[in-house]
């Protein structure tokens, strides 16, 4: 046996898990799809004395149009749905675009949104998208919901706004701004592997062909996803041109301190985010544009 | 510790046990069913040598309680063969192409690869290379197991 030993318990409702957690949240663990927290109980990092399952709860399984034109996503929606989903790529082309770069298929098999944007590696793809999609997340424990933004909700290494006795039951992202584009793009040794930098952007332009918005979340240079707001601004007001998209490209890697990790050096880490600002905007305003991708 | 039921279908048989809940798919298939092919490499979910069809989709046997897999149907490398003088088509494709070695890493290959070739039944070099990247091999150099792939899908594309 690799993992110590634990109890466990699969409810088949989510008030039922909620009341196991207000009971014993501090000594449990929520098991959603395992591809982060098994290896850890295979090698007894963690050891919880009690598991709670979800993996039962049918009803945190949904991928939905929101009244406001916006779109709704259980917890326990696999990461393989997501991509294959055609109301994610329509109302969140974004999200569509970097759950290929998880992992591998074998693990988005089982992967779930919620528990990537639980477990809040700092170098996993979903945590940036949601903080770049401006999306909400409905924690619920016995006795009611809140909503927390996705910026707010991660708030360290592995550390999330989540209390012991609540899950995560949902995501909200709000419906595209009108006339915007999107890119994510990350670097990784393999397909698969764990990313050295990635970058999730999204701009949006008036009428006028200039930026009205722009958006740029890295993951895996910060403990939490990161957002670049001074290269954001210096995008605002002005015409999505060459120069100034590797200017702005060139503030965000200044503005960055990522540590050295085993996958990249900070300098190569920088490098990449500088490089990849600079495609993932050009793609982004090519988009916007309603021109072919680049 | 409490033991906990779990009947659950395994290459079209069904089966029912009690096992403790911290016991990997893995180590049920081979230890508890004697189905040995599923084999165990890092028991991290990083190497693919332990994957398994989980009702039809390939999923790492590691990373699963078996007690998880209640009421779900499994497949696993024995389940291939139509017989034991028959191969499936990829399993042969792998032996005349030489898309194994010491066969080790092979069980996750194929396991991972017959729902890919069912989805892509005419894939690119590039999109089989995507599909196997989480499977290690370390002795064929993955070259031979792409032309192995390659074949198989020209022999299963052929067939009316």
């Amino acid at each position: 046996m690799k993992p110590a030993a634990f109890e466990y318990v699969a409810p088949e409702e989510v008030g039922a898990a909620l009341e196991v957690l207000a009971r014993r949240g501090e000594e449990a663990k929520v098991l959603a799809g395992g591809q982060s927290l098994v290896p850890m109980l295979n090698f007894r990092l963690a050891r919880p004395a009690l598991l709670v399952d979800l993996n039962r709860l049918g009803e945190l399984d949904f991928v939905r149009r929101g009244e406001d034109g916006g779109l709704l996503i259980g917890a326990m929606t696999r990461q393989r749905r997501l991509e294959r989903e055609p109301l994610v790529a329509e109302l969140a082309p974004l999200l569509g675009e970097a759950v290929p770069a998880i992992a591998h298929p074998q693990i988005r098999n089982r992967g779930t949104l919620g528990g990537s944007l639980a477990h809040a590696d700092p170098a996993a793809e979903l945590p940036a998208v949601a903080v770049a999609l401006q999306a909400r997340l409905r924690l619920r424990r016995t006795g009611g919901d809140r909503w927390v933004g996705a910026a707010d909700f991660f708030t360290g290494l592995f550390t999330t706004a989540l209390a012991p006795d609540e899950i995560l039951v949902e995501m909200e992202i709000p419906p595209p701004p009108p006339r915007s584009g999107w890119c994510f793009l990350e670097a990784a040794r393999r397909p698969g592997d764990f990313a050295q930098v990635g970058v999730a952007a999204m701009v949006a332009l008036d009428a006028e062909e200039r930026c009205a918005e722009a958006r740029l979340v890295y993951l895996a240079v910060a403990q939490a996803p990161f957002a670049a707001p001074a290269a954001a601004r210096l995008l605002l007001g002005e015409r999505l041109e060459a120069p100034r998209i590797a200017a702005a490209a060139a503030a965000a890697r200044d503005e960055m301190a990522p540590r050295d990790d085993i996958h990249a050096t900070a300098d190569f880490k920088r490098h990449l985010a500088r490089v990849l600002t600079e495609r993932a905007l050009a793609r982004a305003a090519a988009r916007a544009q309603g021109g072919r991708a680049a | 510790m409490t033991a906990h039921t779990v009947e659950l279908t395994v290459n079209g048989r069904a089966y029912r046990s009690e096992v403790e809940p911290r016991l990997l798919l893995s180590d049920f298939l081979r230890h508890e069913l004697g189905l040995t092919g599923t084999h165990v490499g890092c028991e991290h979910g990083v190497c693919g040598a332990c994957t398994v069809l989980l009702d039809g989709e390939p999923v790492r046997s590691c990373l699963l309680l078996a007690v998880q897999a209640a009421g779900h149907a499994v497949e696993t490398v024995e389940g291939l063969a139509s017989s034991a003088h028959q191969l499936h088509p990829l399993q042969q494709a792998f032996w005349e192409a030489h898309g194994l070695q010491c066969g080790f890493c092979t069980p996750g290959f194929l396991m991972t690869l017959v729902p890919f070739l069912a989805e892509h039944p005419e894939p690119s070099e590039d999109e089989i290379r995507h599909a196997i990247s989480g499977n290690l091999c370390r002795c064929t150099g993955y070259q031979h197991i792409v032309d192995a792939v390659l074949l198989a899908a020209r022999r299963l594309g052929a067939k009316p």
